[in-house]
């Protein structure tokens, strides 16, 4: 029971201060935030593949791009309300996840990596392919009108920063709040045990396929809201967010963060974002600096922050 | 109807034939101990009846069904539950989650994935199947912190909260001290009152304290079934454990 106040008081903690934040912040600072918990929202459901599950998908910007292009043209072409098309995008992603999940899963290890890179440079190459509607890299612009909404009685303004801020924080709440429920479920400890030792597993009389099924779907899911709430939130889309560097951003937020921790996708998202943001300000070659950091980091903390911190000293983080 | 019958089980790893058309019949409440040098096919052979591994020819049947075809977690559910040779427990979880993953289980049995089986009926169970291997008081310790012969232990306690009707001890005394396999001796003992046993074994005052029947396998075939007394006679069996 201790445990569990704590990890009430560690999230819940986190959620305020996130809330509160939204009035100390400069304005630039204002949108990084917004930006950053969209991005940590796709960190977690990455993290929920690669953290609890055991499989290291090298493919994620194909769901995020999924929920971006499917609320993105849903706007854009179809002029549908910016509700639906959210859920249209986070869908969009969800079946994809389930198709690509039906075939890459008979694989594991590397072969389950390669096999995801692979569907998420043919989804990318699809971007660029259809050029005509998805106008490849220059991508697609949403307008303010198409942005804002009534809903209930409320106007709703995507491009006002105060609004974005506060559904970009529901989102990371609800991404959160799904996190921990899952790992606290039983599905959740069948999905540690799968990631363990999947072989005892089966003998224990679970279908591990189904399992690894489901949690690719819900992985799927939450990179593809992200998606689909970063297109809506900040007007664009373009083939650059199918391309492997998205693939590869989640996997270094999540194992800067805390492999399998439900708080070190955003503690590794903030701080990827922010150390390329200041390295970026005083040189061309940031990317340099961003390695050396990610190799001392590595170094002294190498279960990422919050996983080392569990391994040290707060053993209840879940 | 006889619990458990392979019907000319065989299976073969390239060209090699592991096992060649073993017939079998288990009855119920048994303890049944398969022997034979090593490399003579035991554990291929079990790991037929677990479903781990895919026959290339036979039959199994369990209660009078055929079971060749079904998955190795769909006959867990039936009451097939391995234990496996290399001690293999989740190293990282503590005794009472490794438990609990068996538990969890057996309980939510038939129903939908995310079915949460009441805590506390969870708690009771992970406790008696703790208790009956002695571990109890490690409830909270991590498995890959317990000396080997706990973790053996464990694995067995695994095995028991599937609730089994076959259980299948796979060299379960490897590695043990004396006093330890004394005291397993006598807790398999305890588990055949409620469920039937098919031990491997190379411990052969085990075999001959614990097993009702003996079968000998060699080179992937049957060679011998019988009594203890019959089986420590047979003077094939003595053949291919002595070389002569």
């Amino acid at each position: 029971m201790i445990a569990n106040q704590r990890s009430l008081i560690l999230h819940a903690g986190l959620i305020v201060i996130l809330f509160a934040l939204q009035f100390l912040l400069p304005d630039y600072h204002h949108t990084n935030f917004t930006s950053i918990m969209v991005l940590a929202t796709y960190a977690m459901g990455y993290n929920i593949l690669v953290g609890y599950t055991g499989l290291l998908s090298l493919g994620h910007a194909m769901f995020f791009a999924a929920g971006l292009y499917g609320a993105g043209m849903g706007v854009y072409y179809l002029e549908l309300h910016p509700v639906l098309a959210f859920i249209l995008g986070s869908v969009a992603g969800l079946l994809l996840a389930i198709a690509i999940g039906l075939i890459a899963l008979r694989t594991t290890g590397v072969a389950f990596m390669i096999v995801t890179l692979m569907f998420a440079q043919a989804a990318f190459l699809v971007t660029l392919y259809f050029n005509d509607i998805t106008h490849g890299d220059e991508g697609l612009t949403l307008t303010q009108a198409a942005r804002g909404f009534d809903l209930l009685g409320w106007h709703v303004d995507l491009t006002n920063p105060s609004q974005r801020y506060n559904l970009a924080l529901a989102l990371f709440l609800g991404a959160l709040l799904l996190c921990l429920a899952l790992v606290r479920s039983p599905v959740g400890r069948v999905l540690v045990a799968i990631r363990e030792n999947e072989e005892r597993t089966k003998m224990l009389g679970y279908d591990a396929r189904r399992y690894k099924l489901l949690a690719l779907s819900l992985s799927g899911l939450l990179s593809s809201a992200a998606g689909a709430a970063y297109v809506l939130f900040f007007g664009y889309v373009g083939s650059s967010f199918a391309a492997i560097p998205y693939s590869i951003y989640p996997l270094l937020w999540v194992l800067l963060g805390g492999v399998g921790t439900v708080v070190g996708p955003v503690i590794g998202t903030l701080l990827m974002f922010y150390l390329i943001e200041i390295s970026r300000d005083h040189t061309s070659s940031y990317m340099i600096v961003v390695g050396v950091v990610l190799v001392l980091l590595v170094l002294w903390f190498p279960k990422g922050i919050a996983g080392t911190i569990r391994a040290r000293w707060w053993g209840w983080i879940p | 109807m006889t619990f458990l019958t392979t019907q000319a089980l065989t299976r073969s790893f390239g060209g090699i034939q592991a096992v060649t058309g073993v017939d079998l019949d288990l009855r119920q409440g048994e303890i049944r101990a398969i022997i034979g040098p090593n490399g003579a096919g035991k554990t291929t052979f079990v790991s037929m009846i677990s479903g781990r591994v895919e026959p290339s020819s036979g039959a199994i049947l369990f209660e009078g069904e055929d079971i060749t075809a079904l998955r190795p977690w769909d006959r867990v559910l039936r009451g097939i539950v391995y234990t496996f040779q290399i001690t293999s427990v989740f190293r990282n979880l503590s005794c009472f989650d490794n438990v609990a993953l068996s538990v969890q289980r057996s309980l939510s049995k038939g129903r939908a994935i995310w079915h949460r089986p009441d805590p506390i009926e969870v708690q009771a169970a992970v406790d008696s199947a703790l208790s009956r291997v002695g571990l109890l008081t490690r409830s909270a310790e991590l498995a890959g912190e317990l000396s080997y012969g706990h973790q053996r232990l464990l694995e067995v306690a695994m095995g028991l909260a599937l609730q089994p009707k076959l259980l299948i001890l796979d060299e379960p005394t490897q590695g043990l001290s004396e006093q330890e396999i004394a005291d397993f001796c006598r807790l398999v003992k305890e588990i055949s009152a409620g469920a039937t046993i098919l031990l491997i074994e190379h411990n052969m005052d085990v075999v001959m304290e614990l097993s009702h029947r003996i079968t000998v396998m060699n080179n992937g075939a049957l060679l011998a079934e019988g009594s203890p007394d019959e089986i420590m006679a047979n003077l094939d069996v003595q053949r291919a454990y002595l070389g002569t």
